[in-house]
């Protein structure tokens, strides 16, 4: 499938279909579109790489990370599982240009990331550790929470009080906050930020930056432009 | 077995500023030279093409024009007793791959060092005693001086087409410019980028306390430039993208936009990419290389590649790693003090901060690096350190602009990193946010080196450079003594908010902090206190010539890209005016 050309709503109903109806309600004005019935049957190679508990799991997230408001529309309106799956599936994903040599160890944290794990492996064992204390603590797994629940979780996470087996828990937020950001605000042309929906948010104008001609014009005054992306000069 | 191939006049190892500025000037006095570099070519109509170099994700984020980690890389710890493990992904510091090298990406701040740098030892012993300089503390003079390196300073500028304001003409102090700097042969060739609003409230607020503020030297054209070596550049677009990417424009200097288009005319050069060199050919009877290995990583093949002269031109680590590896000069034993090659190594001390001005609107994305305004009153021989319990000092920078989405938006301490709250914030903050710098010296400690690891190898089964680096008392006690003094300055700005942020007491690997590094194969007067003498040629090999920050013998406070490219420029003119008629030690002990 050429980049780009994921169809929404076959987006929306496979994020739907593991995701019990969690993500299409986050969703309302796509809920028409997304016919809940059949969300099921959706072939999961909608993804590149996400199994459907992964694109449940990163829907969530999305959600919970960038919820709908005013400023923006949600996580996974915005694109943001779509973008993951994509990094994950990348050579970055693949770990391209990281050193992945033994012997391992755990290191000090001013050494830095000392596992072996490709990012994309890394993501796939975060979510199933995370899923498994969801359910431990919760009954449930992340994306069956309400979404009060998610927020509890989500900063059990991020202050390293939750407890995974096998994995670092605080790690694990911290890089699913990371690309979730990346998600939010990068180049449209990598899947999230749909609409431009951030830079909207920011007032970032996005491309040409051509700004020679504007420092002194705009000087403590705004300028306000309408967002542009890679694709819209390509 | 490698293959042989025909002997040349020169090689140069990393085709980066200094690299391409030996091939250049070494072409023009009728050498033929072959440039090896490890990455792929960077032709800027192509690569650094709108509307696809404007992408954060891919440059910011991914690091697309850094070096591949899983070929080479570094092994770090902080003290020598703690298990050394390998750096997996660049970050602390980023040094680049690819014909430019780091200088693709760099912000292009161009300095020069101060005069009494060049004698720091001497100075501070001269100034505040004998006790000035710890006993762990291992700097020492230069074996040149800043008169003798401001001919090739001005030579760089101009190779570059800085923009800037001079503020020492020949001795003349001139306002506006750095009264603090060194006497300049001439004005900077552009003139200096405008301000952004955050560097304007910053000097304004600097002059109120009596400071010198003026606008940062840039490594850029602020209007079209036609270089020394005839090679045009557009003028700077003040994308807001600049570090971390490569410029469209080709107004950012870099040797792929100011030096290259006018090597790859040139039938006596020729460039080979993607061939890894893995040793140098050491002769040490002779004392002197014959050669160098190197792999074709398209083909896989080895060959040796004989030559008259090799010029050693890759980053800090590369080239610390060539001689250790090579078995050319002593390693540094840090117990025993024995030994020069891996010796002095040093990081940049800087230290940032953050203030918030609600009613300004400061357009964060808009601008570049050269909107900044600096203070260098602050820097090794501008202010009386008695008293202080440190030596050394740095710059002072203000500005806003150049703060893309993914990486440029400020908050203030304490607000939610996500969430619905997160998002007002972020968008309250967005446009008013203006970013500091304090551009601090390192000044070498006897623990802080480079040697080889025992256990962990790169991808051609050589084993990897081990680095053992902590940030020291010293370099602490003057950080937060820069810190201090900036706050002053924020203050009389007088921002709705603002934080300091010190640096942590441990040197971590992550996050990003600065892609200076410095030592390894440094410069002296003798072999006993270095690698290499005043013409960078090393003392263990008379045809091997060592460019680069791996040179300098400590960090000074300022970026490292200015020096760097007046001692390759101050080199090639020895090895032009006396090495060539006469080869052999251009320094005799």
């Amino acid at each position: 499938m050429a980049k780009g050309t994921i169809p929404r709503r076959d987006f929306l109903a496979a994020a739907g279909a593991a995701g019990a109806g969690v993500a299409a309600a986050a969703l309302p004005a796509a809920k028409a579109q997304a016919a809940p019935a059949q969300s099921a049957e959706v072939p999961t190679e909608t993804w590149l790489v996400l199994t459907a508990e992964e694109a449940a799991f990163y829907s969530a997230v999305a959600d919970t990370i960038i919820p709908a408001d005013a400023l923006s529309p949600s996580g996974t309106e915005c694109g943001i599982p779509v973008f993951i799956d994509r990094q994950l599936a990348s050579a970055w994903g693949a770990g391209a240009r990281m050193y992945r040599a033994g012997p391992f160890h755990p290191g000090m944290p001013e050494q830095g990331y000392q596992l072996p794990l490709t990012p994309c492996d890394f993501f796939s064992a975060g979510v199933v550790a995370a899923n498994a204390w969801s359910h431990k603590t919760y009954g449930k797994t992340f994306d069956r929470l309400t979404p009060d629940q998610r927020i509890e979780a989500l900063t059990v996470m991020e202050t390293g009080k939750a407890e995974f087996e096998d994995f670092d828990a605080r790690a694990f937020f911290q890089r699913l906050l990371t690309i979730t950001m990346e998600g939010f605000f990068s180049d449209p042309i990598y899947g999230g930020n749909r609409g431009k929906a951030s830079w909207r948010m920011l007032g970032f104008p996005g491309l040409p930056a051509t700004y020679a001609d504007k420092i002194e014009e705009y000087r403590n005054k705004r300028y306000v432009a309408e967002p542009r992306s890679i694709a819209d000069f390509s | 077995m490698a293959t042989r191939l025909k002997e040349i006049d020169a090689v140069v190892i990393g085709m980066g500023w200094a690299g391409a500025i030996m091939a250049r000037e070494l072409t023009l006095a009728g050498l033929h030279v072959v440039g090896l570099e490890r990455g792929p070519d960077r032709r800027p109509a192509q690569d650094f093409a709108l509307p696809g170099i404007r992408d954060e994700l891919k440059y910011q984020q991914r690091l697309e024009l850094m070096g591949d980690n899983s070929i080479d890389t570094i092994t770090f710890r902080n003290r020598p007793d703690q298990l050394s493990l390998p750096i997996r992904r660049w970050s602390a510091f980023l040094p680049g791959e690819g014909v430019g090298g780091t200088g693709n990406h760099w912000g292009g701040a161009h300095w020069r060092f101060q005069p009494d740098d060049f004698q720091l030892r001497s100075y501070l012993e001269g100034r505040y005693g004998a006790k000035a300089v710890p006993d762990t503390m291992t700097i020492q003079d230069w074996p040149v001086g800043y008169d003798e390196l401001e001919p090739y300073y001005d030579r760089f500028d101009k190779v570059c087409g800085v923009s800037g304001k001079a503020g020492n003409l020949k001795g003349r102090k001139i306002q506006g410019g750095n009264v603090f700097e060194g006497p300049r042969s001439s004005e900077y060739p552009n003139r200096a980028m405008p301000s952004s609003e955050g560097g304007s409230m910053f000097a304004a607020a600097s002059t109120s306390l009596g400071y010198h503020p003026f606008p940062v030297p840039f490594s850029a054209a602020s209007a079209p430039y036609k270089n020394i070596y005839g090679v045009s550049m557009g003028a700077c677009q003040e994308c807001g993208f600049c570090t971390r990417t490569a410029c469209e424009a080709s107004a950012k200097a870099s040797a792929v936009t100011t030096i290259m288009p006018a090597l790859r005319q040139d039938p006596k050069f020729e460039l080979r990419t993607r061939a890894f060199v893995s040793k140098l050919l050491y002769d040490k009877a002779a004392k002197r290389v014959t050669g160098v290995l190197y792999t074709d990583m398209k083909t896989g093949m080895e060959y040796e590649q004989p030559a008259n002269i090799v010029v050693l031109s890759g980053f800090v680590f590369t080239n610390t790693h060539m001689l250790l590896h090579s078995g050319i000069g002593e390693p540094y034993d840090h117990l025993t003090g024995k030994g020069q090659v891996g010796r002095n190594y040093c990081y940049q001390f800087e230290a940032p901060a953050v203030a918030f001005f609600p009613e300004k609107e400061l357009n964060p994305y808009m601008g570049s690096p050269g909107g900044g305004v600096v203070i260098d009153d602050f820097n090794n021989a501008s202010f009386d350190h008695s008293g202080l319990g440190f030596v050394g000092g740095g710059y002072f920078a203000g500005s806003s602009g150049g703060a893309p989405p993914i990486d440029g938006r400020s908050v203030p301490a304490g607000t939610p990193s996500w969430g619905s709250q997160w998002k007002r914030e972020t968008v309250k903050w967005y446009y008013h946010a203006v970013h500091f710098n304090t551009q601090g010296s390192v000044y070498a400690h006897r623990d802080n080196y480079m040697d080889i690891d025992p256990t962990y190898r790169d991808a051609l089964g050589r084993p990897l450079l081990r680095l053992t680096y902590n940030g020291t008392d010293n370099d602490h006690a003057m950080s937060r003594y820069l810190l201090s003094r900036l706050e002053g300055i924020i203050k009389a700005m007088g921002p709705a908010h603002y934080e300091l942020r010190p640096r942590p007491k441990n040197f971590t690997i992550v996050p990003y902090q600065s892609t200076h590094n410095a030592g390894g194969t440094i410069m002296g007067t003798n072999p006993g206190n270095s690698v290499v003498n005043r013409y960078l040629q090393t003392w263990d090999a008379h045809n091997l010539f060592v460019m680069g920050a791996s040179t300098f013998p400590q960090q000074h406070g300022y970026n490292p890209t200015g020096t760097l490219g007046a001692l390759a420029l101050w080199s090639a003119d020895k090895i032009k005016t006396s090495y060539l008629k006469n080869p052999g030690p251009l320094v005799h002990v």
